[in-house]
This record gives structure tokens, C-alpha cells and sequence, in this order.
């Protein structure tokens, strides 16, 4: 039973070369670059915009890895891979982005601290 | 020198750790020591040791494991269930003068071991080995994806219930709320083993729950029988993948709050402590994005199962499939969106509070899609009245309620009057019992015969069902009406007399519950009884429509001799009215799990390890978890996991049955 359908879980990732594996690292060389470049050599003054273009860049980074390393796309698994990853995505953004909101809110509704 | 010998061998477990000085617990104790002694003697002299062991506790068959959870789920109800009576028996007579007769430091343990039980011990197992028994059978699948799995998950969840319940007798259960909260969780507050207690046997079960979720997306997802598209998944089979993918995404979060929690208690960091920055009402947030979606988790395969029972007793196809698909994965979706409604009067801002409070009345509408549906389903069908479809129109009766009071509690202001009063605890009763209790009846009523070949005592389930039905009434209308007028809820002693008439018909409601329980017990003993009466030879007892009911009863251990090809939404019914004939030859070998003791093994070394961290015995914790470890990583190397069932053995089953249909013409 289980080695039956652990065949198919393994077969879903073969057909995709080593292409996909030296554009993702790349990609991800080039990802991880330009926010030392940004740090190290503070080409812009403000560091909000730095701080946000390296947020930005690291999302980006998460895609790249998923999608070249992981072989995440919309056909493997009819689709299970992306929906359950969409899925985590949600769950992941919803808790942490929820929790520093309702956090921040009862932090500034306290007593001041002496 | 003797001193320390002695601490370092027992830790902090010492002879004052019994308690021997309370007589309500010698007492239980010795009831149990003797009732527990005469069960193992029986067993032993009927010499049933070895083939529960062979057949039971190392079997690897998703269907002995579903019967082995709903075993579990019943013995943890009646201790839950007698914590519940002691409690109404405390708050009936407790009023003024009077000081009742559990003294505060028990009557903590018990409110806190009732919730705790009912919800990790009593009501998973059962939706767990339900959907167990149930899923499989019903996907046209042989087993579960991860067959091994699924046993160290059983044992791994009742490795947890058996900790709980030595709490009993060794030492002292947590005083501090169903879900400890946190900071009087902290070992400040609370330096006894209590919480320790609470917390290593809900991490040991909160793995086995865990596990076991993914075991049942990774089946329903890879497993189907061929021509068995999404859309054509039974209704019980969707709620239990959506129930089980909330529990994957959730029970991170509560390990991750107790993991957080532990290392307050055992090393000393501050995450939840009042000082040095320590911030308690983190433990809560966390805790209740594991707690609100759970309340889902449970009552999403209680909808199944209303659904299926629904269209079974009506003879008619559900009333709008599709929109129930919808509304299940809405309800998914939209659970995550709710749990600050459990702590609204906390300090957070009104842009919060109403965020949440919106949120928390729009998952009313796709619940009250669902009812509608099942109304309609009913509505011009061929209704029979049988004890499974009592079950459904009491849930409805009942939960409806419950589902009022709970959009009226989504308002925050109506919250802040209502806040941790008895309102809220008859409120979750309400949802609790009406909407997850009934169903686990309907359910185990309605299967029963499948899993055991015989009907449940139609008489004595009558009984449990009116018992069930007018005691929740009974015992929980007074409890909404001294809620509303602002009883606080964990109170063990009131000093208002005018009160106590419905503290006293609360107390009459619980013992109207009592013979419920008495009665579902009996419909077992009195079914078992009369078997022969209540045989069904075909298979399919209730006329059903998917394909669980298209196996005998009790099914083989294969499930299905040919895999079933689904052409339709209720495949068996759509096989019946097709003429469907049953293949008499051409069998070949089937391809299944061996059995294994690793599942017992690790959950054994699981619970001793629990222990020694409960009592600060390191040398059995360490040694607990190497041997854990070595077990866990030896099992990886076992081979030998699969046999084949021979052609000419899976004959002999099927002909067997065939002379058995034959019995019937």
C-alpha cells in the first residue's frame, strides 16, 4: 500500500532537467547580492526604502527557491502542490500578520510602565 | 548523602505525592485498582492476551485502529463524564453556609481535567477513529497511506490519556483552565506537577493527532477509487480532508505555545511570564489559533456525518452537494479569521475587536447553508425514522440554538458583559454536545453494524437518545439563564441562595445525561446479547448509498476484493440501481501492511518519558528518549513490512459471504 504510493510521490519530479537548478541559482546569487550591495555600499540614503527593497528581494527569493528547487508549478500532482502550498502561504500569512496586529494593539492599550 | 541519592533517583516524587488523605480519590482509586486488576485477570484467564496483542494492539488495519480510538473515546467520556457530575454535584449544594464537599484545590483539578478530557481524549479519538474506520472504506481505498503511521498515532494519543489519568493518583492534575492559561500556568503560580502533567500528555497526543491528520489527507488525496473525482467524494470523506488539513495547520501552533510554555517551567526563559518582558497574552493568541479552528476540526466531520445519514434515511441524493462542498471549505478557510473572539475584553482596539467580530458572524452563513441543505434534503424525501435520523433532527433542534447564542457572543459589547460567565459555557456546550456529541452517536449507531455485524439494541438507544436529548436541555437552560444574569464561570461556591434552584435542576439535567450514557452502554451489552436477532447478513443494513455499505459486515481485512470503479456520487447506490453483480472468481493476491510493535513500543517510551520530566527524574527521561530514538530509527530498517493475501484465501472470504447473502434470499 504505502510503497505503492510512495512511487507515485517520487515520480512527479524527474522530467525536469538541471536547467531549472542553475537559473534558480542564478536568480538566487543575484537575490542575495543586490541586498548586501544595498547594506554595504548604501547607494540610497533612506534606510526605510532599503529595509523595504530587501523584504521585497527576499519575498522574490522564496518564489525563486520554491518554483527552481522545489519544482513547484501547476500541473505536479494535479495542481495538490501549488494549492497546498497557496493554502500554507495563507495560514502562514494570516497567523504571524494577525498575531503583530492583535499584539501592537493590546501593547498600546496597556498601563505605561513605569 | 542518602538525601540526594534519593532526589536524583525519584526527583521530586516522594510519598506525600499520593494522596492518601483524600478520601474521594482513595476511594476512586481503589475502585479502579480493583475493577483494572479483574479486567487484566479476566484477560488473562480467558487467555486473550495474546491475540489482542497479535490481532489488536500491533495491528496496522485502519479498521481495528478506528475501533480502538472509539474504545478510548468511550472510556475517557465516562471519566469526563463523572468529573461533570462532581462539578453539578459541588455547585448544586455549595451555596452560602454550606461549603460543598470538594475543597478548591480539587475542584480546579477537576473543572480543568473535564474540559481537557472531553475535548483531546474524548471527542478527537472519536472523530479521529470514525473518520478511521469510516474514510477508507468509503474512498474504495485497502488502507490508509501510512498504515504504521496510524498505529503509533492510536498509541501515541492514548499514551497521552494514560498520563492524564495517572495524574489521578500520582500527584495532582493542573489546576488552571482547560487550556492552562498562561501566566498562572507559569511555574510562579503553579509549581506543581500539575501543569507538567497537562502539558507532556497533550505534546505526546498533539504528535499522535498530527500524524494521524496527515495520514488522512495524504489517503483521501492519493487513494480514491479510480472514476472517484473530488466531486464525487462523499460529503463525510470532504469534511473529514478539510477537518484534518485545519488540524495539520493548527496543531503547530498549540505544540509551539506548550513548547514555549515548557521552557518557562523547565529552564527558566521568560515567554510567558508576567515580568521581564515576558507576555502571557501571547500564550493566549497562540493557543486560540490552535482553539478556534478546532472547534472545526470536531464538528466538520460531525456535518458528514449528518450529511450522509441525511440522505441515507430519506432515500434521496443530498440537496446541493456542491454548496456543502463550498461551505466546507469556506468554514475552513474562515476559521482561521475568529480566535480573538476568545479574548475580545483584553485591551485590544476597537478596529481589532470588530475585525474579528464580523468575521466571526460570517462563518455562521455557511453553517446555516448547511442546515438548509439538510432541511431540503428531508423535505419530500422518504423519511425513515430510525435512531441514526433521531440523532440528526435533535442535532438540528439543538445546535441551532447554539449557534444563535454563539453570533450573539461575536458581538463584542454583548461580549464584554458575557466574558468567562456560565452564558459562554452553556454556549459551548450548546455547539459541543449538540453539535459533536450527537453526531458521534448518530455516527457510531449508523456503523455500528458495519464495523461489528450487528445492530445496536434499537430499545436501549432509544433510551440513551432521550436521555442524551432532555438532559442537555435540563441541564444546560438553567446554566444560560444564571449566565445571563452574570455567574462566573471555574466557581466553586455562590453566595446568592436565589440561585440554587438552577444550580439543582442543572445537577437533575446531568443525571438525566447519566442515563443516557447508562443507556447507550446497554444498547452495546444488550446488542451484543441479542446478535443473533440483530445479525445483518447483507451488508447493508440502513439501504445506504456509498460504497463502505457495498463490503460485508464486518468488512475482510482487505476491504475490497476488486478495487470499486465510481462512476457516480453515491457510487453504491448508483451500483444497485445499475444491477451491479458481484465478480464470483478471477481473484488475485492483494498486496497489504504487516502488523508491527513499534507503534506500542515508542508511545510506551513516549509516556515514561512524560513521567520522568513530570517528576524530574532525568535519568528516566534521558534513558526514555534514547531508547525512543533507537526504536524510532531501528523501525526504519524493517523490511519486512508487506505480505500478500493468496488468491485462493481471498476466495474462500468472498465465498463465504456469498453463502451468507444466499442465507438471506
Amino acid at each position: 500500500m504505502s510503497t505503492h504510493s510512495l512511487h507515485v510521490a517520487s515520480d512527479g519530479n524527474r522530467g525536469h532537467g538541471r536547467r531549472s537548478y542553475w537559473t534558480g541559482c542564478a536568480l538566487a546569487v543575484i537575490l542575495t547580492v543586490i541586498p548586501f550591495w544595498l547594506v554595504m555600499a548604501r547607494p540610497l540614503h533612506d534606510p526605510g526604502w532599503t529595509a523595504a527593497i530587501i523584504f521585497a528581494l527576499a519575498l522574490v527569493q522564496i518564489v525563486v527557491h520554491v518554483v527552481s528547487f522545489l519544482h513547484l508549478d501547476t500541473q505536479s500532482e494535479e495542481g495538490w502542490t501549488l494549492l497546498a502550498f497557496l493554502f500554507t502561504a495563507v495560514i502562514v500569512i494570516l497567523t504571524i500578520g494577525g498575531s503583530v496586529w492583535v499584539m501592537y494593539h493590546l501593547n498600546t492599550n496597556m498601563m505605561p510602565m513605569p | 548523602m542518602t538525601d540526594t541519592l534519593i532526589k536524583t533517583i525519584f526527583g521530586r516524587l516522594g510519598l506525600e505525592s499520593f494522596p492518601i488523605h483524600e478520601p474521594i480519590l482513595l476511594g476512586t482509586f481503589i475502585v479502579v485498582a480493583l475493577l483494572g486488576l479483574s479486567i487484566v485477570g479476566a484477560i488473562a484467564y480467558f487467555r486473550l492476551w495474546g491475540y489482542l496483542w497479535r490481532e489488536w494492539f500491533t495491528s496496522v488495519d485502519h479498521k481495528k485502529i478506528g475501533i480502538m480510538y472509539v474504545i478510548l473515546g468511550i472510556i475517557m467520556l465516562l471519566r469526563g463524564f463523572a468529573d461533570a457530575l462532581m462539578m453539578r454535584a459541588q455547585q448544586a449544594i455549595a451555596f452560602g453556609g454550606n461549603e460543598g464537599y470538594l475543597p478548591a484545590h480539587h475542584y480546579d483539578q477537576i473543572f480543568t481535567a473535564h474540559g481537557t478530557i472531553m475535548i483531546f481524549f474524548v471527542a478527537i479519538p472519536l472523530v479521529v477513529g470514525l473518520i478511521n474506520y469510516v474514510m477508507p472504506l468509503q474512498i474504495g481505498a485497502r488502507d490508509v497511506a501510512f498504515p504504521f503511521l496510524n498505529n503509533l498515532s492510536f498509541w501515541l494519543t492514548a499514551a497521552g490519556a494514560a498520563l492524564t489519568m495517572l495524574s489521578l493518583f500520582v500527584g495532582e492534575f493542573a489546576r488552571t483552565g482547560w487550556l492552562s492559561y498562561a501566566p498562572l500556568a507559569g511555574l510562579d503560580y503553579s509549581p506543581d506537577t500539575g501543569v507538567d502533567y497537562y502539558l507532556w500528555s497533550l505534546q505526546i497526543a498533539g504528535v499522535g493527532t498530527t500524524l494521524s491528520a496527515i495520514n488522512m489527507v495524504a489517503t483521501i488525496v492519493k487513494m480514491r477509487a479510480p472514476g472517484m473525482t473530488m466531486m464525487k467524494l462523499p460529503v463525510f470523506c470532504w469534511t473529514a480532508l478539510c477537518s484534518n488539513v485545519l488540524a495539520i495547520a493548527i496543531f503547530p501552533a498549540l505544540t509551539a505555545a506548550f513548547f514555549l510554555l515548557m521552557m518557562d517551567r523547565y529552564v527558566g526563559t521568560n515567554f510567558f511570564t508576567n515580568d521581564r518582558g515576558g507576555a502571557p497574552m501571547m500564550y493566549w493568541n497562540m493557543v486560540w489559533i490552535w482553539g478556534h479552528p478546532e472547534v472545526y476540526v470536531l464538528v466538520l466531520p460531525a456535518f458528514g456525518i449528518y450529511s450522509e445519514i441525511t440522505s441515507t434515511f430519506t432515500g434521496k441524493r443530498l440537496f446541493g452537494y456542491s454548496s456543502m462542498v463550498y461551505a466546507t471549505v469556506v468554514i475552513t478557510i474562515l476559521s482561521y479569521l475568529v480566535w480573538l473572539h476568545h479574548f475580545f475584553t483584553m485591551g485590544a482596539g476597537p478596529a481589532v475587536n470588530s475585525f474579528f467580530g464580523i468575521a466571526t458572524m460570517v462563518i455562521s452563513i455557511p453553517t446555516g447553508a448547511k442546515i438548509f441543505n439538510w432541511l431540503f434534503t428531508m423535505y419530500r424525501g422518504n423519511i425513515r425514522f430510525e435512531l441514526p435520523m433521531m440523532w440528526v433532527v435533535a442535532f438540528m433542534l439543538t445546535f441551532v440554538v447554539g449557534g444563535m447564542t454563539g453570533v450573539l457572543l461575536a458581538i463584542p459589547p454583548a461580549d464584554f458583559v458575557l466574558h468567562n460567565s456560565l452564558f459562554l459555557v452553556a454556549h459551548f456546550h450548546n455547539v459541543i454536545i449538540g453539535g459533536v456529541v450527537f453526531g458521534l452517536f448518530a455516527a457510531i449507531v449508523y456503523w455500528f453494524p458495519k464495523a461489528f455485524g450487528f445492530k445496536l439494541d434499537p430499545f436501549w438507544g432509544k433510551v440513551a437518545f432521550w436521555g442524551w436529548v432532555i438532559g442537555y436541555w435540563v441541564a444546560w437552560t438553567p446554566i444560560y439563564v444564571v449566565g445571563l444574569m452574570g455567574t462566573a464561570r471555574r466557581v466553586r461556591h455562590f453566595d446568592d441562595p436565589s440561585f440554587q434552584p438552577y444550580f439543582v435542576i442543572a445537577a437533575i439535567g446531568a443525571l438525566i445525561i447519566l442515563v443516557g450514557i447508562l443507556g447507550f452502554v446497554m444498547s452495546i451489552v444488550m446488542g451484543f446479547v441479542k446478535r443473533e436477532k440483530l445479525r445483518d447478513t447483507t451488508g447493508d443494513p440502513w439501504d445506504g448509498r456509498t460504497l463502505e455499505w457495498s463490503t460485508t459486515s464486518p468488512p475482510p481485512a482487505y476491504n475490497f476484493a476488486f478495487t470499486p470503479v465510481v462512476h457516480d456520487l453515491d457510487a453504491w447506490y448508483d451500483m444497485k440501481a445499475r444491477g451491479y453483480e458481484r465478480p464470483a472468481s478471477g481473484y488475485r493476491p492483494i498486496h497489504m501492511p504487516k502488523n508491527t510493535s513499534a507503534g506500542v513500543i515508542i508511545a510506551g517510551l513516549s509516556f515514561t518519558l512524560g513521567f520522568g520530566m513530570v517528576w524530574y527524574m532525568w535519568w528516566l527521561a534521558a534513558l526514555s528518549f534514547i531508547a525512543l530514538m533507537i526504536v524510532a530509527v531501528g523501525h526504519t530498517f524493517n523490511f519486512k513490512r508487506d505480505f500478500y493475501i493468496p488468491a485462493d484465501e481471498v476466495a474462500r472470504t468472498e465465498s463465504k459471504r456469498q453463502r451468507l447473502l444466499g442465507m438471506e434470499a
